[in-house]
């Protein structure tokens, strides 16, 4: 793991006009500063609706913040940038498109010839084990083959930062294991950095190097969790580990789930 | 009409991107059109034509019964008779070839440029708000009803009958296009803008396909249309088309020709529907299998 900062948030706000006619304006993101090195995997975890999403949008240029900077490998963010690609819940396949025309789309759209796309697109389907399905259409995959293929196409853009939005978080349980695995052996091989953000306790501590815990809205970090678990590129191993079980109490702890609920209940 | 574009808006939205459910199995779509084939097998075929020659019966041999005249109902007989003399001395051939030729012009014209108003106002939301009360206001209007105002325009000629079809066929396809643009999922275009798409980019590899299934939803319900536009226009003035054949039958007191006509007419609506169809299965193949099913 280097020790360059592959991408940092700085003191970031972000409000977003009220709605109705009120005017006004709600705080999504309160002040958040992080930083993630080169190859590490950081995991955001916080209740619904924490402005977790927004963080995303920011790191991929498709929002600015309020107030504050985001630095993509030292250069700070003003749009969306070829250093990153992002991946979430849905995977936006397009229907029309084979998987093979899928996974080449953000090669297309930077107008990589055909040849160089569609070789790099084959060794991608090969690498996310869809082979044989390149010219199925998304239809006709299940929904974890729909999700590999997605990252398939995350991957093909060559990104240096992968960031995550609950890509598993529709995918039974089994499945969302299964694409784990091969996710963190992939950013292990590639050396890839990740900015992730799941609902997900156990997903957060088999992914990542550190967790970090976001306040209800407006969002701001309130706690940092290293993962000193070994094995972070074989997930599936590293959830049996019994360091598990305690990382996962602490983690309710800080997010206060269980305490709002009436004793009645236990 | 209305309720006719929401559905196919449904089917379409349907069509979009994300909705096959998720975690289905891979063999679904092709599950399902083999139970579709079993369906539409040669028994199927059979009951149909046994319901055409059912049909063609009672049209013969009823009438007559229930003492019926000729000049109220002729029987399929002396419409087939009629057809034939129509063919000889009515120049059949020449009013179906110019009315087909008004319909063709009409619809290609009226799609062309609803598709084209539907993706312009996409691409202007607040255009589209400034000019909202007009479209719905011209949407409402009975286009068929400006007809004598294009003939009173463009005289006896085919220029209004095209007019009344373009007029008529402009709308569904303009709305089921706009409406298309605006429900297209903004996480597909932020996906396009993270690898750096320019806007001719987002429109010609998201918005552009994710159109289509609308847009072909309305091509299908123009091609119906388009034929009564040209008709009415027709009716109204003129001696040319099948349109002018119904009036001139009608003075006449010829049922047989009215028939004769309108069998004519249905079967240039058919010609054009699926015409639409056979281009639609090309350009949609990517769909599952049965949403071609939607009549």
């Amino acid at each position: 793991m280097g020790s360059k900062v592959r991408i940092e948030f700085r003191r970031v706000w972000k409000r977003f006009p009220a709605r109705g006619r009120g005017g006004g304006e709600v705080s999504a993101v309160e002040d958040v500063s992080l930083a993630v090195r080169d190859g590490e995997v950081v995991s955001i975890i916080g209740p619904s609706g924490c402005g977790k999403s927004t963080l995303l949008n920011m790191g991929a240029g498709l929002y600015l913040p309020s107030a504050g900077e985001v630095y993509v490998d030292g250069e700070p963010v003003a749009g969306p940038n070829p250093h990153v690609a992002f991946m979430l819940q849905k995977d936006l396949l397009l229907p029309w498109r084979s998987i093979r025309e899928n996974v080449e789309l953000g090669l297309e759209i930077r107008r990589v010839p055909a040849a160089d796309r569609r070789a790099r697109a084959v060794a991608l389907i090969e690498r996310c084990h869809l082979t044989g399905f390149e010219s199925h259409y998304p239809h006709q995959l299940s929904g974890g083959m729909r999700q590999r293929a997605a990252l398939a196409r995350t991957l093909a853009v060559d990104p240096t930062v992968l960031l995550m939005d609950e890509p598993f978080s529709a995918l039974d349980a089994q499945t969302k294991m299964v694409l784990q695995q091969d996710l963190a052996q992939t950013v292990a091989e590639e050396g890839k950095t990740a900015l992730f953000i799941t609902h997900d306790l156990v997903e957060s501590i088999a992914l990542s190097d550190r967790i970090l815990v976001m306040s209800a809205r407006p969002g701001r970090i309130v706690t940092e969790i290293p993962v000193s678990i070994p094995g972070r590129e074989a997930p599936i191993r590293r959830r049996l580990d019994t360091r598990v079980g305690p990382l996962a109490a602490r983690l309710m702890e800080e997010l206060h789930i269980g305490e709002a609920m009436p004793a009645e209940a236990f | 009409m209305a309720v006719e574009r929401m559905a196919a808006a449904r089917t379409a939205a349907g069509a979009g991107p994300g909705a096959a459910a998720r975690g289905a199995p891979a063999h679904r779509g092709r599950l399902a059109t083999a139970v579709h084939g079993a369906g539409s097998g040669a028994g199927t075929v059979l009951a149909s034509a046994a319901v055409l020659l059912a049909f063609l019966a009672a049209w013969e041999w009823l009438p007559p019964l229930f003492d019926i005249p000729a000049y109220i109902l002729p029987p399929a007989s002396k419409v087939w008779s009629e057809f034939w003399r129509m063919l000889a001395t009515e120049r059949l051939l020449h009013h179906s070839g110019i009315t087909a030729l008004e319909v063709v012009a009409g619809f290609a014209l009226g799609s062309a440029l609803g598709a084209l108003m539907g993706f312009v106002l996409g691409a202007a939301p607040r255009a589209e708000l400034v000019l909202s009360p007009y479209i719905l206001a011209l949407q409402i209007a009975p286009k068929v009803a400006f007809a004598p105002l294009f003939v009173m325009w463009l005289g006896y000629t085919v220029y209004p009958k095209i007019l009344v079809a373009v007029l008529i066929v402009f709308f569904p396809i303009m709305v089921n296009v706009l409406t298309a643009i605006r429900t297209v999922d903004p996480d597909l275009v932020n996906l396009a803008r993270s690898f750096s798409a320019t806007r001719w980019q987002i429109f010609r590899m998201i918005e552009y396909p994710a159109t289509l299934p609308p847009l072909f939803s309305g091509l299908r319900i123009g091609a119906t249309l388009a034929v009564i536009g040209v008709v009415v226009g027709e009716l109204v003035g003129g001696n040319i088309g099948l349109g002018y054949l119904l009036v001139f039958g009608e003075g006449q007191g010829n049922t047989a020709m009215v028939f004769v006509t309108i069998i004519a007419l249905t079967l240039i609506g058919i010609a054009a529907y699926g015409a639409v169809i056979l281009v639609e299965r090309r350009v949609l193949h990517y769909l599952p299998r049965a949403q071609h099913r939607t009549v």
